[in-house]
């Protein structure tokens, strides 16, 4: 044991930046990381072992205490539930003989929830030691938990049963399901990999390419919208003694799903992305860092990598231009959304919790190891290729003037063909619905839960980022669906669990929010609670980050939109209800005492 | 002084060395922000989000926020007064402040900001969150109910290899602060009382200590927090 | 004109803020000069014999008769005022909150230290006996309340300078000293 864990911490040359990478494969090998490897972390980085601690308990894929031999996540996203997870819980559950959080006593199976692992468009979907189960129904989860007890490896329980497209490639071998539905310039076939990077780049200087982007008018895809552009151009005139490219791929937001199809069907065009950014800023290293829910593309991507080192579109003086050095490495998460969210991705890529970090300073000056870092999303690097190819003028030709070019939207939740759309920017929400054979439609959740929950009142309106802004989630909810219980509790769940808890407002607010919410769906809502629930979320706009600031949507939104779904909770004639109730506050102590609970007439 | 710059808090010509937080440009120029998570010496982490100000027609912490030659920057209009407010009453309903037998009562900033904003009852439902007091080190008690996660003692108390005795645990609103077990079983007298004393509230005490000043003569019993700044 | 009407009750409380309302000194007489004490410890009225204007209430609920009194009170005062720490926040007596009401009343009635005579381990369960909550509630989870005066006790001149600007309607003076929660 000892031995192990210091070949792993000598695997990352000592460095403390590199903490993750242990922990993830100290995780890998034992199945949770214990007080005596805790320990010897924090000797050999001279850190103590609390500092070791806090980063293991922040991320939901590290432990201190065993997962079990097989542990098995099972995706708890509203949409999961819309498509029967609470069945595929209770299948676990009965044949396990355990409940959720726990670890079977032969230490050989735990059940565990997470958040959305990316597969709204094939759920119910579970991860079992890194490997995605899509579509579980009971029968699977009889057979899948036999066949654990027999002992089968992965692999086996696999059943050879992959997905479409690149899914079967022998890297990959995965269940999952690329579910491309619309075809853009991302995801064309017509792309070939390093044309770009071999015939176009040599003629053209860093601050060309930079110009080139910036007259394409892309903005950012991951949903913040900055100029890509600026950023860029911001980065290169940044002093630091090295540049940083970091791609994105937390893809964190529920709903979300088409990062992972970009770096399932296009990973090439992503890496030269990088690489042509790497050009423009001055960087040699580049850092995919990718979430940890997607770990079964490791190999796969790796793979890929070598091969485009083979091809000479990475490594030393690229495509011979003299200088143009980049490669590009992959780092993992381990189960944080905040994550997702540049500045915290910077703190977990240098091995520490993923707390938003304060700006300004931006990346672009102080980014990756206090260096000028450039980070932007999976789309976007591909986005870029195309660009370069074609010329920024050619791109603005697509799309709306604020919004140029294609979004890939990934689509989930009520309709006949969810999965991924490359569409133009400006398609209005009418046109998607009937493009996806969505029906009786009440309700679209635009951008994931930190978006914006709307009505059939709304879907004139366009996505774009002048309108409805959205990394691209899109989440559709029938008729039959009941919005505050299934999907705003759930939201508001998600966005309580993935807190880093820095901010006190984040900390604190969405609880406080949730259980009035709770204290309404219950019944013992009044008028003023939504008065209430309307001017606390104000609060949270003081929060550091993207996810405390947004952390109130899912009411304030629903709250705006679908007022008369609270309306018709509260109760009529009652001014004055915290929620306390009498019978039910005395029913423990009673109990307990061995005594009939009676109550005067009041 | 080098390169002094022009800048307003609320409508008030003040001037300091380009750079300097705004904090501690108000500070300066007799302008109190409140404050919880930051202190002098400390890099900031605007964590508490109490000295939120407005520029530009953003929320920024003042803390973390340089000051920059013309700002306008917005601290006590009437919205940031009840922001400030709002989160003062946030970190009293999500943990368990029993301010009548707290030791630090009188000389805790968490209670001094509930008086300057005049709390008379937190606007939101009390929590009461079941937390750990931990006592097993030999000189410190980690009172989980009390603390408000402001980092200041994870950031200021080190051992001589710049080891922290602190860190946080978990995360959101499981987030806790722990003391290394390892390192508390040697750590000195004077750290252990710098320890207490960086805490702005009473989740760090020193074993055997407290009550020693009486009701009334405590550091917030009769002056304001800030006052000592605004004069 | 008939003097405004004043009742007072200790829930779970201590009769600490009772004992700081004595502690106006001689402005009492003055007091008793501006109003009149209806249902109080104070003058041991045990029940509202006509409307009061003001209800001071001291302590939160602990049980169901802290429930009962204090929705008594709602119905018979027109305003309503939670006086001190307990009121406001549960107080001392809210340190149980968080532990599982079962747990306590295991410790304090068979596995506590100092538990000695009851060796037939017999948990207080008449009917006479008010219902024990799975929590202490602060007064204003329970029913509306107006106004409260923290501390612990709140000081004598803030109980003071209340019931003045309550009954003339003038502004009421917060000064710092005064508002404090210990």
């Amino acid at each position: 044991m000892e031995q192990i864990v210091l070949s792993i911490i000598r695997k990352y040359g000592s460095d403390a930046n590199r903490l993750m990478d242990m922990l993830i494969d100290l995780q890998e090998q034992f199945g949770y990381i214990s007080r005596q490897a805790v320990a010897l972390l924090a000797h050999n980085l001279g850190l103590s072992q609390v500092d070791v601690e806090q980063t293991i308990t922040f991320y939901h894929f590290l432990s201190t205490k065993p997962r079990g031999k097989y542990a098995i996540y099972l995706n708890n996203s509203a949409v999961a539930y819309m498509f029967g997870r609470q069945a595929i819980k209770e299948a676990f559950e009965k044949e396990v003989g355990i409940a959720f959080g726990q670890v079977t006593d032969d230490g050989l199976i735990g059940l565990f929830d997470t958040a959305c692992i990316g597969m709204n468009d094939q759920e119910p979907a579970a991860i079992i030691n890194n490997k995605v189960f899509t579509r579980l129904t009971p029968y699977r989860v009889k057979e899948i938990v036999r066949h654990m007890r027999q002992g089968l490896s992965l692999d086996e329980l696999v059943n050879e049963s992959y997905g479409d497209g690149k899914n079967q490639h022998p890297q990959l071998k995965a269940m999952v399901s690329s579910n491309i539905r619309r075809k853009g310039m991302i995801l064309s076939d017509l792309y070939s990999m390093g044309k770009v990077t071999k015939e176009i780049l040599p003629g053209m200087s860093p601050e060309a390419v930079i110009a080139e982007i910036k007259h394409s008018h892309i903005r950012g895809r991951g949903g913040a919208g900055f100029p890509t552009g600026f950023k860029w151009e911001f980065c290169r005139r940044a002093k630091g003694a090295k540049h940083y490219v970091v791609c994105n791929a937390d893809e964190g937001e529920p709903g979300t799903f088409k990062d992972r199809v970009i770096l399932t069907e296009k990973p090439e065009l992503v890496f030269e992305g990088m690489a042509i950014a790497g050009y423009a800023i001055g960087g040699d290293e580049g850092i995919l860092y990718l979430r940890y829910e997607y770990r079964y593309m490791k190999n796969y991507l790796e793979s890929v990598l070598q091969h485009m080192r083979d091809e000479k579109l990475l490594g030393s003086n690229i495509a011979g231009i003299e200088g143009f050095n980049f490669d590009i490495r992959i780092q993992f998460g381990a189960g944080a959304y905040v994550c997702g969210e540049e500045s915290a991705l910077l703190e977990s890529l240098e091995g520490k919790r993923g707390e938003p970090r304060d700006k300004p300073p931006f990346p672009v000056e102080k980014g990756y190891l206090g260096q000028p870092t450039i980070i932007n999303n999976v789309e976007t690097f591909a986005t870029a290729v195309r660009i370069i190819e074609n010329g920024g003028e050619w791109f603005t030709q697509f799309g709306t003037e604020d919004s140029t070019g294609t979004k890939i939207l990934s689509i989930s939740g009520d309709c006949m063909f969810p999965g991924v759309y490359e569409v133009n920017w400006g398609f209005n929400v009418e046109d998607m619905l009937d493009m996806v054979g969505a029906y009786d439609v009440q309700a679209v959740q635009v951008g994931g839960p930190s978006g914006t929950l709307i009505g059939p009142a709304e879907f004139h309106r366009t996505l774009g980022y002048s309108d409805l802004s959205t990394g691209g989630s899109m989440i559709i909810f029938g008729k039959q669906r009941n919005l505050l219980k299934d999907v705003v509790l759930n939201f508001m769940e998600f966005f309580i669990d993935e807190s880093c808890g820095s901010c006190s407002t984040c900390r604190n607010m969405p609880q406080v929010m949730r259980n009035k919410l709770l204290k309404i769906l219950k019944g013992k809502g009044v008028t003023s609670d939504l008065a209430d629930l309307q001017n606390w979320g104000k609060v949270l706009h003081a929060s550091r980050c993207g996810l405390g600031q947004t952390a109130a949507n899912p009411i304030v939104s629903s709250l705006k939109n679908f007022r008369h779904l609270y309306e018709d909770l509260l109760q009529k004639d009652v001014e004055f209800d915290q929620g306390f109730d009498l019978e039910t506050s005395v029913q423990g102590s009673c109990k307990y005492v061995g005594r009939i609970p009676k109550f005067h007439n009041h | 002084m080098a390169n002094l710059i022009k800048f307003k808090i609320d409508g008030r010509e003040c001037m300091a060395e380009a750079g300097t937080y705004i904090v501690e440009a108000a500070r300066q120029n007799g302008i109190f922000i409140p404050t919880l998570c930051n202190m002098k010496g400390l890099h900031p982490k605007g964590a508490c989000r109490i000295c939120t100000v407005r520029i530009n027609g953003r929320l920024m912490t003042s803390c973390t926020t340089p000051v920059t030659d013309g700002i306008e920057i917005e601290s006590e209009s009437a919205d940031i007064t009840e922001l400030r407010k709002s989160i003062i009453e946030l970190l009293f309903v999500s943990g368990n402040h029993f301010c009548p037998s707290c030791e630090k009562s009188g000389n805790c900033e968490l209670q001094a900001l509930g008086y300057l904003y005049q709390m008379m009852v937190p606007r939101y439902p009390y929590d009461f969150p079941l937390k750990d007091v931990d006592a097993s080190s030999p000189k410190i008690i980690k009172d989980q109910n009390r603390c408000i996660l402001c980092k200041r003692c994870i950031k200021s108390i080190k051992d001589e290899n710049g080891r922290s005795f602190f860190a946080f645990h978990s995360r959101g609103n499981h987030l806790e602060v722990v003391l290394d077990e390892e390192l508390a079983a040697n750590m000195t007298d004077e750290l252990a009382e710098l320890a207490m004393n960086n805490c702005p509230v009473g989740s760090i005490l020193v074993k055997e200590k407290g009550f020693a000043t009486p009701i009334g003569k405590r550091k917030f019993d009769n002056q304001p927090i800030g006052s000592e700044i605004e004069g | 004109m008939s003097k405004p009407v004043i009742a007072t009750t200790s829930l779970a409380g201590c009769f600490g803020c009772h004992m700081s309302i004595l502690d106006i000194d001689e402005r009492i007489l003055q007091l008793i000069e501006l109003v009149e004490f209806n249902k109080s410890p104070v003058d041991d009225i045990k029940t509202f014999t006509k409307p009061v204007d003001i209800g001071i209430i001291e302590g939160g609920c602990c049980n169901s008769e802290n429930v009962e009194v204090l929705r008594s009170f709602r119905k018979n005062c027109k305003i309503l005022i939670s006086l001190g720490e307990c009121a406001i926040m549960g107080g001392l007596p809210a340190l149980r909150n968080g532990i599982p009401v079962e747990e306590c009343l295991h410790e304090a009635y068979i596995g506590g230290p100092t538990v000695q005579l009851n060796k037939e381990h017999i948990l207080p369960n008449d009917d006479e006996l008010p219902m024990l909550l799975d929590r202490v509630y602060p007064c204003h989870e329970v029913v509306k309340i107006d106004y409260f005066l923290p501390g612990c006790p709140p000081r004598a001149d803030l109980i003071w300078d209340a019931l003045v600007a309550l009954i003339t309607g003038d502004p009421m003076k917060l000064p710092y000293e005064v508002v404090k929660f210990d």
